[in-house]
């Protein structure tokens, strides 16, 4: 078996039993890279030169025993709006299409210190804002398991990246569902941590409220390793929580007994596909022949759950977009009278249409005249729908559903209709609003070979609970990556 | 549609948010909008008497550091990826004020 | 007021404060580095960068607070001010809006025309801009974010003054309890106290406020006067004309005595005020304000009452040196350093009030130490030196960091003590200053002076004067 296909905890355990090397890890991605990204285009940058240097500077602290953690030498790839250090990030825009940034995010710190080997930049939606990566100015990304499909997004890149093997696992970011639904999608593992569980410091800004790193991987006990590394209380985001329980490897546990799960009705009402429907609820019962309970319930509000979104994203993203303005870096307009006009022109040549659309949505929300009908409004529905996860919480352990009504959709099918795309995030997005823990697990293929993806939600700081029931489901049927990749791999 | 955009509307966002559109933008950017507000409406369907806006989820409070510093000079990289810069500062279009 | 007009004055008054390091990042406060050496990618702008408050901010815009007898918002945020301008490196600048730190006070000034208390609206917390920097021969601005994200609190007065004396009064009083505190050195002329004038004017006797308008660029006492002066004559004019003033920003100019409107197209005037996502509120107990109380300085009241009972100075003298708290530090200091009150109080009020009004400047520009001071205060006690030498040492003592102790001793100013060599120079005058001599045996008192002097010029200014005027004495008895 290539070594391409081993999960990451897999490689680093191989690479200490001196079974491969770093270099080994390193340039069989960058050939795998080589061989598939054309089609893919899953990377926006590839740092070849930096890795293979790293891939030496790592195997030494691994042969000397600096470095021993469970990511040692393996490598990833780290989506384009997460700062790296002398590494081009370009939130996939053309504003920032020549911004190299001077320190790095302390996620990418964290996988660094771990000793985890940093291939290159994945493709995304423009600045985060999209469901398919087909807002990128880099072009979109195709989906590994059926190039005629988007990968989703916004993190598309990075999950396409971990579909195609072009990397060991990836980080992402996930404002409204941009881990969970190209997770699903592309059939991989994807968790949005509590909010305040990974420091936000270094990550490009779009709703910040909202916005969390997480990781892509290809099964439950990497996403739990790689949780271990990348949260930290980080004094440098003031929204960052201090925990002391993220030994999340020890709820990697084969065992749901007892477990309360809640099936929400709301989530399985008109708009989800049926293919989806059967594979979510046959995940469930895996679940309950294990020994969960499972019940239905009535969430409420869901349907309030995507305009109180764009509404708190855009607002935020209208003010967290202005520094992108031609003077302190990135894109400025080649001609221009006087300043306004630079600042005009540089900004509408710079932007896509979707990020315009949203910055413009934003600013309108907030004027004079109409916070409180819309901005204010909007923060006290955030509020109730908070209340109806918190009472959900008192009854369940966990709540499960689907990641998004449908699996991946073809190129070029959803931007025409914004509204219609926004519909797709509707699973997800009251996660983000009510800032819990969220995963996205393969439950199984629908037509045109397409994964669908299980959608777990927890209560706040409790993803033990998620990555509990998520193994003990992985367990049953085996790594989905793998299954896949045993298919049509060698 | 509920709500119709105004072309002085949009202009005025434009102002707003330092973005200029062309003619079939600002049609685009009205239409988009006006059904963005009207789906944001339904909120209105909801009664939110007496509910506190949540900006934060979690109650975090008093989050600050100590007055001592920590940075030295990086100018340097500060101007690293300016797009114009002299003697040691940013280059902006002429400013009056 | 001409015509029968009354004009109506609110201020928002900016204060820089004396912090180490900005408000939200761990970059100095410092004066004077080169363009953009005091920066990180917090205040720059850069991306993914957050902010994180500094509670040194917090606990001095509290003090302040408490001062002016405000009430502290015990739940307060930070919200974000949206506009885009060049010093502004995220165009929105972290400031407050829907919860400031302190709300509801009041000072009580005093003018020719009485006593008054002035309300003071709110008292919030922000981030100052960066500096844009013109060239006149270029096409360009360059901008350096050195002050960029410096703390400053805004105090918001309620429109209760009506004149510009009572203004001055105001910002002195602001000024005052500002310095007491440490909270800043709040110089206008170098910006750390900016002023920011809303004026409108009415007719005696009406109701209703005229529309009003804001004056900016304000940096002295007298630019304050006069653009209170120019705005109220403006305004009259064009209501005595039939026309309607216009709300507006304007920027004085103090060199042309006049204003003009800050107006473009361009700007919106709609900051799209939200709460800033990522700083987290501020919640204040009992136990902050007590704390804060506990450490509150002796303010000027007190201090006058301590110096008459502790160091038996004369009301009058404490007037002078607890009028600024620069003078009041030094005052104690001094005479820590074990120098004679009164004779400390003597050099405050005399010498030093003295080159500060010549030189036209605020007692915080004051660099000498008090240790020289009390240096100085000793030689002239141990006679090592008499009092013109001390003046004129002091002068030295004021502009350039000296050790008068040294300084004397480098220039030879040292008195001589030397009996037998001060003997010989008053017989060696007396001997060429016959008439003189026979003058004062004759009765004429004023022809002993004029050998003293006689003395002091042959002994180079380096005698007690005292000693001489005694020996002489003794020589011509």
């Amino acid at each position: 078996m290539s070594i391409l296909y081993l999960t990451a905890l897999e490689l680093s355990a191989a690479i200490k039993e001196k079974k491969y090397t770093v270099e080994d890890a390193v340039k069989a991605v960058l050939s795998r890279i080589k061989e598939s990204d054309g089609t893919f285009n899953c990377y926006i940058t590839v740092d070849e030169e930096g890795a293979l240097k790293e891939a030496a500077d790592v195997q030494e602290k691994i042969d000397n025993g600096t470095i021993t953690g469970p990511l040692a030498g393996v490598p990833v790839a780290i989506k384009d709006n997460i700062c790296t250090e002398g590494l081009l990030t370009t939130c996939a825009s053309k504003i920032l299409y020549n911004f190299v940034p001077t320190f790095s995010s302390e996620a990418v710190i964290n996988l660094k210190n771990a000793g985890a080997v940093i291939i290159g930049k994945t493709n995304m939606d423009e600045f985060a804002m999209g469901s398919t990566t087909e807002t990128s100015h880099f072009g979109p990304t195709k989906n590994p398991r059926n190039p005629e499909h988007v990968p989703g997004g916004s993190s598309g890149g990075s999950a396409s990246a971990v579909a195609a093997d072009e990397c060991f696992f990836a980080l992402g970011s996930d404002t409204g569902g941009s881990i969970r639904q190209p997770a699903s999608y592309c059939g991989v593992v994807g968790m949005k941590p509590t909010y305040g569980r990974v420091s936000r410091y270094g990550l490009i800004a779009y709703g910040s409220s909202l916005d969390q790193i997480g990781p892509l991987c290809k099964d439950v006990s990497d996403c739990a390793a790689i949780m271990e590394v990348i949260c930290s209380h980080d004094p440098k985001d003031s929204t960052s929580v201090k925990r002391d329980d993220n030994d999340f490897t020890k709820a990697l546990v084969d065992d749901v007994k007892g477990m309360k799960i809640g099936i929400p009705r709301d989530y399985f009402k008109e708009g989800l596909d049926d293919e989806v429907r059967d594979a979510v609820l046959k995940a469930v019962d895996v679940l309950k022949e294990k020994g969960a309970v499972v019940e239905e319930f009535d969430l409420s509000l869901v349907d309030y759950a995507i305009p109180t979104y764009y509404t708190i994203a855009a607002a935020e993203a209208s003010s967290n977009l202005e520094r992108f303005d031609g003077i302190k870096y990135g894109y400025r307009t080649e001609e221009y009278n006087g300043l306004h006009n630079m600042y005009k022109k540089t900004r509408s040549e710079g932007f896509g249409d979707e990020v315009k659309r949203r910055i413009m949505l934003g600013s309108f929300v907030l004027s004079s005249g109409y916070y409180d009908a819309y901005y204010l409004k909007a923060l006290k529905v955030k509020a109730l729908i908070k209340k109806a996860f918190d009472e959900a919480f008192s009854k369940y352990d966990i709540i499960i559903g689907p990641v998004a009504p449908t699996t991946a959709p073809k190129l070029g099918e959803s931007l025409s209709d914004p509204i219609a795309m926004y519909l797709s995030d509707i699973y997800t997005i009251s996660v983000n609003l009510a800032g819990l823990p969220g995963m996205s697990v393969p439950c199984g293929t629908g037509k045109d070979n397409l994964p669908i993806g299980l959608q777990l939600i927890g209560d706040c700081f409790n993803e033990k609970a998620l990555i509990r029931a998520a193994y003990a489901y992985e367990c049953a049927g085996g790594c989905y990556h793998k299954n896949f990749g045993g298919k049509d791999g060698d | 549609m509920a709500n119709i955009i105004s072309d002085e509307t949009i202009e005025y966002v434009g102002i707003l948010a330092k973005l200029e559109l062309n003619e079939a933008q600002k049609e685009a950017a009205k239409r988009d909008m006006g059904s963005m507000l009207d789906y944001i409406d339904k909120l209105g369907e909801l009664d939110t008497d007496g509910i506190e806006p949540m900006s934060h989820v979690f109650d975090v409070k008093n989050v600050w550091r100590e007055d001592v510093v920590t940075n030295g000079d990086d100018r340097e990289n500060i101007l690293k990826n300016a797009p114009g810069e002299k003697d040691g500062m940013f280059e902006v279009p002429k400013t009056f004020d | 007021m001409p015509n029968g007009y009354e004009t109506v004055i609110g201020l928002e008054v900016h204060v820089e404060l004396a912090t180490k390091t900005k408000i939200f990042c761990g970059c100095s406060t410092a004066f004077g580095g080169e363009p953009n050496t005091h920066t990180c990618p917090v205040c720059t702008g850069m991306p993914g960068s957050l902010p994180v408050l500094n509670k040194q901010v917090l606990e001095y815009a509290v003090a302040v607070g408490l001062a002016s007898n405000c009430d502290i918002t015990r739940y307060c945020k930070f919200d974000r001010k949206n506009y885009f301008y060049p010093d502004n490196p995220q165009n929105y600048q972290i400031s407050q809006l829907y919860l400031p730190i302190c709300r509801n006070g009041h000072v009580d000034i005093e003018t020719e025309n009485g006593k008054k208390s002035v309300r003071i609206h709110e008292i919030h917390m922000e981030e100052d801009a960066g500096k844009l920097i013109h060239d006149e021969y270029d096409d360009c601005s360059y901008v350096d974010y050195n002050r960029s994200g410096v703390p400053l609190i805004e105090i918001v007065s309620e429109p209760d003054m009506r004149s510009a004396d009572e203004v001055i009064a105001y910002l002195e009083k602001l000024r005052m309890i500002i310095q007491y505190l440490g909270a800043s050195d709040c110089k206008l002329q170098e910006g750390s106290m900016r002023a920011d004038v809303n004026l409108s004017v009415r007719p005696l006797g009406q109701e209703e406020f005229g529309t009003r308008t804001e004056m900016k660029n304000l940096n002295s006492f007298k630019a304050i006067r006069r653009a209170i002066e120019g705005e109220t004559e403006r305004q009259i004019d064009i209501i005595e004309s039939g026309e309607k003033v216009v709300q507006e920003t304007r920027r004085w100019d103090d060199n042309a005595g006049e204003s003009y409107a800050m107006r473009s197209k361009e700007d919106a005037q709609d900051y799209r005020y939200f709460p800033d996502p990522d700083l987290v509120p501020v919640s204040i107990s009992d136990e902050f304000i007590s704390d804060i109380k506990a450490k509150e300085p002796e303010f000027r009241e007190e201090k006058k009452q301590r110096y008459i009972d502790e160091y038996k100075l004369p009301e009058y003298d404490t007037d002078i040196i607890t009028g600024s708290k620069k003078m009041a530090d030094i005052f104690e200091e001094t005479v820590k350093c074990g120098a004679d009150p009164k004779k400390v109080s003597n050099y405050l009020m005399g010498e030093t009030m003295r080159i500060l009004k010549e030189k036209e400047l605020d007692p915080q520009d004051i660099t000498f130490k008090s240790e020289s001071l009390a240096k100085l205060i000793a030689l002239q006690d141990k006679k090592s030196i008499n009092g013109t030498v001390a003046k004129e040492v002091f002068e030295v003592m004021f502009f350039e960091d000296i050790d008068p102790e040294e300084y004397v001793k480098e220039k030879g100013l040292l008195t001589v003590n030397d009996e037998g060599a001060l003997r010989t120079t008053v017989q060696k005058v007396i001997d060429e200053n016959p008439q003189s001599v026979a003058d004062y045996k004759g009765g004429k008192e004023k022809a002993l002076g004029f050998l003293v002097g006689q003395t002091m010029k042959a002994m180079q200014g380096k005698a007690d004067p005292a000693s001489v005027n005694a020996i002489l004495k003794e020589l011509l008895s």
